[in-house]
């Protein structure tokens, strides 16, 4: 990796890390991001959920106000049943499995919890496994 | 506090964007131990982690929230049960097909990626299934369980 992709990603977490801190300590709340979009679907949302969610979906707007981002099409032509089935798959698995890579991966781990340090041992084993025999990637 | 909140989202949001972790390919890099390994995921959230550990062992002590005095709602931290370690696997079985977990998978889709609305649209789908399953399991150990009194 590149001294500047370095830089980046550790300004980046930096980021990440002091949002979760923020909303801890400012609402009271984890940074969950599947558990507020999940609550948010079958109607158990709270403002503080609401208000988060909604700041994360401005960021790359006013990152491209700023000039700081370009907003670049990701996902431009995707394996289509693939990328259903990976959807789902993340859905039912970050709801079963009670969060993501924010709530288990960030958070749960900032918390020590040993719940978040299995499930994000998990997800990561399992994902690198699924890359590893080459089924990795939406082309 | 609930400007917290919408400065956290954002917040959130813009260091995800910046650490390169919004593209689907620097995960999947990431995930690629045995090839091409590309370990920036791991200082995206080693930093995270050193950022806001002091803040969680800060919060567990004090209870209540800096502004407004409200109370500060941490986890279970147990157990670990087969529905966690089930869902995670389930979870790291689409992560590792796409490169896509929640959070970035909202900021694309509200940055206008098609894929990633397609995708967001599926994962909720997901979501609203394994919350009525886990209903219907909780309602159905209820009505299983034996009268107390």
């Amino acid at each position: 990796m590149s001294q500047e992709s370095l830089f980046h990603a550790l300004l980046g977490g930096a980021l990440i890390g002091a949002a979760a801190s923020l909303l801890l300590l400012g609402s009271g709340r984890i940074a969950g991001i599947s558990g507020m979009f999940g609550n948010l679907l079958t109607g158990r949302a709270t403002p503080v959920a609401l208000l988060f969610l909604a700041g994360l979906l401005a960021a790359p707007w006013l990152a491209g106000a700023l000039g700081a981002w370009s907003r670049p099409d990701f996902l431009a032509a995707p394996a289509w049943p693939k990328l259903l089935l990976a959807g789902l798959l993340v859905g039912v698995g970050t709801q079963l499995g009670s969060g993501c890579t924010s709530g288990h991966g960030v958070c749960g781990l900032a918390n020590r919890s040993p719940r978040s340090l299995t499930a994000t041992a998990v997800f990561m084993g399992v994902a690198a496994l699924v890359v590893a025999f080459g089924f990795g990637g939406l082309a | 506090m609930k400007l917290a909140a919408l400065l956290s989202g954002l917040l959130f949001g813009v260091g995800l964007l910046i650490s390169g972790m919004a593209d689907p390919h620097k995960v999947l890099a990431f995930l690629d131990v045995t090839g091409a390994w590309d370990p920036s995921l791991a200082f995206v959230m080693g930093a995270a982690l050193l950022t806001a550990m002091p803040a969680f062992v800060y919060a567990r002590r004090r209870g209540r929230t800096l502004l407004g005095d409200a109370p500060i709602e941490l986890p279970a931290r147990a157990p670990i049960t087969p529905q966690l370690v089930g869902g995670a696997a389930l979870f790291g079985l689409g992560w590792g097909l796409s490169g896509l977990c929640p959070g970035p998978a909202l900021i694309s889709a509200s940055g206008g990626s098609l894929g990633a609305i397609v995708f967001v649209a599926a994962m909720g789908a997901g979501m609203w299934l394994a919350f009525q399953w886990s209903r219907r399991r909780s309602d159905a150990a209820l009505a299983d369980a034996p009268l107390r009194g």
